[in-house]
């Protein structure tokens, strides 16, 4: 029998027969792992059982290829606190649905795993969420190799007035850089430097270049198509919102 | 294996489909209604027949009827303004259960999800919107699930009805609920919803 224990966030719940569910966790030490929770659907274990909830979970299988299943202790639930918060369980929504498509299985990605935690832990911030969740993506991309240069420009070396990316090389590129070709690149607001006031309609711009590729990278490597509605939601109400 | 002839056996294999059944359980059904022959099995037989050539979805809301219109729709004295929206027939069932509404409803026929992809146009939310903008609706209920895709569907339908009264559900503790039972994210809904007493 081969088996381990470790604390994670639950990204996806998925009903299995009538009284299982099998889910998958985001923890340190194992990265994505899924198994099977006996009795997940029933009155205890549902309510604990929502997306982002942080679970102490214990593996089991009698080989390492089979699904295995899990025992789960519940350490503090997440959903509840949002529930009434529509930006909230967007993000929520948003930040498992993309780990639950991007992460490869039985991967550790243990920084970020702790991003991950902080982020969700801001999720009652209203002020500080956005910046926070645009942040994670930009360490997503990094952490699964298709990470931002955003040092100089890919044209000229400069690391001034750097005003786009280069949707091909994810690198940065300068206005004087760019020149004629600056329609075809994508924008790159200060917030994803560091600079700036970071006010909601830009970070939502911004989310729209991690988007790419997140959408065109990321995900079409991985033979997937969309991102997930949750998150073209989020980037709505932030690029609504008054500055 | 039984010693059963074929009739028999597919018989068995339909039932241990049926949800709660298992193969040994519906083995037991089968032979149980054999022997009650007259009393069980025959007028099982035509009641399955029976719903099975009428049953079909209520074409304005979506619950289980005979005809075009289930008898919730049709009966007027169901058009008090009020729609409950529900994710599914087994709610509605539920919530009629228990006798206290009186008004019509709406079943979306699921939830949306990121994961599963389920979007607006999967469930019946297009048509959740027509009937309002036709029935005189004074309040909308919603009457989903306080999971994160059932809360998310409530806020988006919340966001397509701005001219509307909208209401939901109120979450906490379950009646004959101990606190010391309760997980702890019920128990902070329920405190985030207390009441002046």
């Amino acid at each position: 029998m081969i088996d381990w224990r470790d604390q994670g966030v639950l990204l996806a719940v998925r009903k299995h027969g009538e009284t299982s569910v099998i889910i998958e966790v985001f923890t340190p030490t194992q990265g994505r792992a899924a198994g099977i929770v006996r009795g997940g659907a029933g009155r205890r274990l549902g309510p604990i059982l929502q997306p982002g909830a942080q679970l102490d979970v214990e593996w089991k299988a009698r080989l390492e290829a089979h699904l295995g299943s899990f025992t789960v202790e519940p350490i503090r639930s997440r959903a509840a606190l949002v529930m009434s918060e529509r930006q909230a369980l967007d993000g929520l929504s948003a930040v498992c649905s993309i780990l639950s498509i991007c992460l490869p299985e039985r991967e550790p990605h243990a920084p970020l795993y702790e991003r991950t935690v902080d982020l969700l832990d801001l999720l009652g911030h209203s002020d500080l969420w956005p910046l926070a969740y645009l942040q994670w993506e930009m360490a997503l991309l990094e952490e699964l190799g298709y990470g931002l240069d955003l040092s100089a420009c890919a044209a000229t070396g400069v690391n001034e007035d750097l005003s786009f990316i280069s949707p091909k090389s994810g690198r940065a590129v300068s206005r004087e850089g760019a020149g004629a070709w600056a329609d075809r690149l994508l924008p790159l607001p200060p917030v994803m430097k560091g600079e700036g006031e970071a006010h909601d309609p830009e970070i939502a711009v911004a989310l729209g270049t991690t988007g790419f590729f997140l959408e065109h990278r990321l995900l079409a490597a991985l033979g997937r198509k969309a991102l997930p509605a949750a998150r073209q939601r989020l980037i709505a109400r932030l690029a609504a919102r008054n500055i | 294996m039984t010693q059963g002839t074929p009739d028999i056996e597919a018989l068995i294999e339909l039932m241990a489909r049926l949800p709660g059944l298992g193969p040994r359980s519906a083995r037991r059904a089968v032979l149980h209604l054999i022997k009650k022959r007259t009393v069980q099995l025959l007028p099982l037989a035509e009641a399955l027949h029976k719903v099975g050539t009428t049953a079909r979805e209520c074409a304005r809301c979506g619950n289980i009827g005979t005809g075009d219109l289930c008898d919730i729709c049709t009966d007027p004295r169901r058009a008090n303004g009020e729609i409950c929206v529900v994710e599914d027939v087994a709610d509605l069932w539920a919530m009629e259960r228990s006798g206290v509404f009186k008004g019509r409803y709406h079943v979306l026929g699921g939830t949306l999800s990121a994961l599963d992809a389920v979007g607006p146009e999967e469930l019946r939310i297009p048509r959740l919107l027509d009937r309002i903008a036709e029935e005189n609706v004074s309040e909308v209920i919603l009457a989903l699930g306080a999971t994160i895709d059932g809360q998310t569907t409530a806020h988006y339908i919340a966001d397509q009805l701005p001219e509307v009264r909208v209401t939901s559900l109120a979450q906490g503790v379950p009646v004959g609920g101990e606190l010391d039972y309760l997980d702890d994210g019920t128990i902070s809904a329920a405190l985030k919803a207390r009441k002046s007493f």
